[in-house]
């Protein structure tokens, strides 16, 4: 069992829903308990789709345990055949259906509906969302696709050059983090070079739309985490090439145009001479000098995480301190990433562990999802989302993608807007005793209650714990015989360490404390910390 | 009705000779479009501030929370999962162990909860999990710091407020015992409206009113074979039972939804104390008065709409009463998820003759009953509330009913707004 306050997926079947959401003409049967149709709130409040989800649900009761669930479930898909006329049908358990082992997709053959029917098997208590995703675009992609495959063996025909090369945009799906502007933005770009789309999937595809996937030249995958393996299975069945580049960030975008126009044979120097994007220039201009060397820590899905690392570090000029993921699936890509920056990856589905590292590593800008939004409201950290999960206002009414050159306009605005404007920062260095310009306001323009400047601080305990420190000399001496010592802050020292802007008051004090426990100090004074300081701006 | 509920200046629909007690009632089974009892968590961690909820389920189970809950609240949350993975299926003492280790790791993370509740869900009854005795297995660990107790909000056995009551019956047989006469009023109230009870019945003469949930669990409530309990909430059957088993007496009464329902359910307390009519009068006319005057300011926006409702909370039956006679809204079709009889009896009553009472679910046939009928406003979850605004519907999301105040007389006209609201919103958008 694992303890779970938040957690960043949630269960396949939900994954799957996301797939059935996103098609048209494709209906879902879900065998599972009563209350299961929260997840329907999902679709129609989150994103605020105008539809329900074109899904089933057996919704069986206690009282239906003890007679024939096997019987609920054909029921309910031929109701839902008969209703709705899919033209393809899903059929599959949720977590506790897949306890009583019912067997969907034998349960559906005996039916047998006059339409293709994709069986989905998603291990429950081993798998999560993103993977009931990609597992269930993968079993649709080869159960309708696959009739019109080639014989193995057989090399594609070379396309004819009269003709403009066509790709298939792979991966947006149902309750996307900006899928629906990602798609506008690539198509756009992609009109712009000369390359036509052919099948856009699963994103308002229908099964028809699915079996002309072999007829692309190649396939595009915007979001690996959910097409990664149909586009694995194109490639090995149709001999499609995949684009892997995900054109997140200025320099992602470049070399994913040149990655397209490579495989399409067209030219689109054109297009990268003048991208037309405000990100680069407002990144370079002076305003902006004061980004620099900001900490920042990432945390999202892979794809995600990966980009934003990128942009973070050679686009906007942080410094990226951590960097992690809740991908399993993409864990490798993500090790690689954090090498580029000389951090260690952070693989986990923990939020506890998480906020632990960020606790730790001293963030001045969080970069993540709705999670890491608490875990920055927490800690008074500001936060930018980059991945889901993501709350309704990521479901944003404006034109608002993550991908592209307008993406990385959207980027800068979004990232530089929780950070306490320059100025603001070095009036801050400059008056700490200011009544109503310190530490604990919070960023002027992002509004709120003005927060009353807290007492400052007794000194007393600390007082105490010093005078302590001197008393007990002769312990002192014993304990550091047996291992490092713990320095102590004199007050003066404490007093000191306050003048240093909050915003790097934590990192300094750790510095100062490693300092102070390599050189042997006792007691941190003033002498001390700026002893340290100037160790540590070697 | 008495002659102190007659005194009291309310505009009802006279009563239809035996109103809905006999009518029949559409029973339907299908797919239901509701919460399952883990949803009641939701408040309930907010009603008891020193509680903790643990769900031993899958990982639906945290995400239908965090999704219901969780994205709409930014503060630390008394509620968890522990999310049950393939080891735990392998062999049952294993997921024992496991669970000590959770319970753990929780209580040192949050030394400040005194009660903790492991609440079951669909896999862990499913396998067959026996929380029963692991919560008093880690009582005894924990005692007398935490106590542990248990019930199931599962989907399969609960249906949304259901959880509520399964809560509330749990911690019934830990409440200390009386012989003392008291009065005890059951279901969760917003902090505010169980202030203004309290005040109300001591205006009555009627003192130390106990509310079960309490707000700290070192406030419990007593019970024993004097003790008589009003529901404020219409879906407390086995609450209702556990008491009963305490040798608690119920007082008949209608919910505390409007003035007419408020006015008889205090008025039932006031009989069983034999506190004089005028006495009564005097104490609830202030209030009362003021309720009414806010009422007729609303009902030309609801008067002769026709409404119809999903079922969701249990709330359907008490709200359409309220509706239909204080505010003259027609009644298309009023489904409930479970329809308790007895405790529905004095409702049922009052409802109009002929209504169309439904209970259970077919979704989809109740949409094509809901399309055909084209109500003015359709009160459903927030699976159905969206889509039915674009086919062009008007509608009031159900789950709001039961995080917002709307019992007893201050609010009465609150919760005549919530109805109001969406229609006025339609008629401003469209002008």
């Amino acid at each position: 069992m694992q303890l779970t306050v938040w957690t960043y997926e949630g269960p396949p079947h939900v994954g799957a829903m996301r797939i059935a959401t996103a098609m048209r003409d494709i209906h879902y049967v879900l065998h599972a308990p009563q209350g299961d149709t929260y997840a329907d709130l999902l679709f129609t409040m989150i994103e605020r789709r105008q539809k329900r989800p074109p899904v089933t649900y057996t919704t069986f009761q206690a009282r239906d345990l003890g007679s024939d669930t096997a019987q609920l479930f054909q029921d309910a898909a031929r109701d839902a055949y008969e209703r709705f006329k899919p033209k393809a049908m899903l059929v599959g358990a949720s977590c506790t259906a897949e306890l009583i082992q019912d067997d969907p997709g034998g349960l559906s053959d005996a039916l047998e509906l006059p339409i293709p029917v994709v069986t989905l098997e998603l291990p429950s208590y081993q798998k999560k969302e993103n993977w009931g995703a990609a597992e269930t675009f993968y079993q649709i992609v080869r159960k309708l696709a696959g009739p019109k495959a080639p014989p193995p063996g057989t090399k594609p025909a070379p396309r004819d050059p009269a003709r403009r090369a066509r790709c298939n945009l792979l991966g947006p799906t149902a309750l996307g983090f900006r899928h629906r502007d990602d798609l506008k933005e690539i198509s756009g770009l992609l009109a712009q070079i000369g390359v036509d789309i052919n099948v856009i999937a699963p994103f308002d595809a229908s099964p028809d739309d699915i079996t002309r996937l072999g007829d692309a030249d190649f396939n595009i995958v915007l979001y690996p985490e959910i097409a990664m393996p149909a586009a694995g299975w194109l490639q090995r069945t149709f001999g499609q090439p995949m684009v892997k580049t995900v054109p997140i960030g200025m320099g992602a975008t470049c070399d994913f145009i040149r990655e397209v126009a490579a495989l399409a044979g067209v030219d689109a120097s054109a297009l990268l001479d003048d991208p037309n994007s405000r990100a680069p220039w407002y990144a370079k201009s002076v305003d902006s000098t004061y980004l620099t060397g900001k900490r920042v820590f990432v945390f999202g899905d892979a794809t995600h995480a990966i980009a934003a690392a990128r942009i973070a570090t050679r686009e906007l000029g942080f410094t990226v301190v951590g960097l992690g993921t809740y991908s399993r699936e993409l864990a490798r890509e993500v090790r690689e990433a954090a090498k580029l920056y000389g951090v260690e990856a952070m693989i986990t589905e923990d939020y506890l562990e998480v906020e632990a590292a960020i606790t730790e590593l001293n963030v001045e800008l969080l970069l993540g999802t709705q999670m890491e939004r608490h875990i920055a409201k927490r800690l008074g950290v500001p936060c930018a989302v980059i991945s889901a999960p993501v709350h309704v206002q990521d479901y944003p009414a404006r034109y608002s993608p993550q991908m592209g050159f307008e993406g990385a306009n959207v980027i800068f605005d979004t990232w530089v807007h929780p950070l306490m404007m320059g100025l603001e920062e070095h009036l801050l260095g400059m008056f700490r005793e200011d009544f109503e310009f310190h530490a604990e306001a919070a960023p002027s323009h992002l509004g709120g209650a003005a927060s009353e400047r807290r007492a400052e601080p007794a000194a007393a305990p600390i007082a105490d714990v010093f005078a302590l420190a001197v008393e007990t000399d002769d312990d002192v001496e014993v304990i550091e015989a047996e291992g490092p010592i713990d320095p102590v802050w004199s007050p003066e020292g404490e007093k000191e360490l306050g003048k240093i802007p909050f915003f790097v008051r934590g990192k300094a004090r750790r510095n100062t404390e490693a300092y102070a426990r390599e050189f042997g100090v006792r007691v941190i004074t003033v002498e001390a910390l700026y002893d340290a300081k100037a160790h540590f701006s070697r | 009705m008495s002659a102190a509920l007659a005194a009291v200046p309310v505009v009802v629909r006279p009563k239809a000779a035996g109103g809905c007690s006999d009518a029949p009632v559409l029973k339907e089974r299908g797919q239901r479009e509701v919460f399952c009892g883990l949803t009641g968590i939701i408040w309930l961690h907010r009603k008891i501030q020193d509680a903790f909820f643990l769900i031993v389920g899958s990982r639906t189970c945290a995400h239908l929370m965090q999704s219901a809950a969780g994205v709409m609240i930014f503060a630390e949350p008394r509620f968890g999962t522990a999310i049950i993975d393939e080891r735990d299926l392998a062999g049952m003492s294993d997921a024992n162990d496991e669970l000590d280790r959770v319970v753990a790791q929780l209580l040192s993370r949050r030394p400040d909860i005194k009660l903790l509740f492991l609440v079951g869900s669909c896999p862990s009854e499913v396998i067959k999990l026996d929380l029963s005795r692991a919560a008093e297995r880690l009582g005894r660990s924990y005692s007398p710091n935490v106590r542990v107790l248990n019930y199931s909000g599962s989907g399969i056995e609960t249906t949304f407020t259901q959880g509520e009551d399964a809560c509330l019956a749990a911690l019934v047989p830990g409440l200390p015992a009386t012989n003392v006469k008291s009065l005890m009023v059951v279901g969760a109230l917003a902090d505010v409206v169980e202030d203004q009870f309290r005040r109300l019945f001591a205006a009555i003469g009627i003192a130390d009113v106990q509310f079960l949930p309490p707000r700290r669990s070192t406030l419990l409530p007593v019970v024993g074979p004097n003790t008589h309990y009003l529901l404020a909430q219409p879906f407390l059957a086995d609450t209702a039972r556990a008491l009963e088993g305490r040798g608690a007496t119920r007082l008949e009464a209608p919910f505390p939804l409007g003035v007419e329902g408020t006015t008889a359910w205090f008025e039932a307390a006031a009989r069983e104390w034999n506190i004089p009519d005028a006495k009564f009068q005097a104490a609830i006319a202030p209030a009362a008065t003021r309720a009414s005057a806010a009422l007729s300011r609303i009902r030309h926006q609801l008067a002769g709409k026709r409404i119809f409702f999903f079922p969701d909370s249990q709330l359907e039956i008490p709200l359409a009463r309220f509706l239909s006679r204080e505010l003259e809204m027609n009644l298309v079709e009023v489904g409930t998820p479970f329809l308790h009889r007895q405790h529905l009896a004095t409702e049922l009553e009052m409802l109009p003759a002929g209504t169309m009472l439904s209970e259970g679910q077919h979704v989809e046939n109740q949409l094509d009953r809901c399309r055909a009928a084209q109500p003015d406003i359709v009160v459903c979850g927030l699976g159905l509330a969206n889509p039915l605004e674009a086919e062009g519907m008007t509608t009031k999301w159900a789950i709001e009913l039961v995080f917002t105040p709307i019992q007893g007389y201050e609010q009465a006209a609150d919760l005549a707004e919530l109805f109001a609201r969406p229609l006025v919103r339609r008629a401003k958008l469209a002008a």
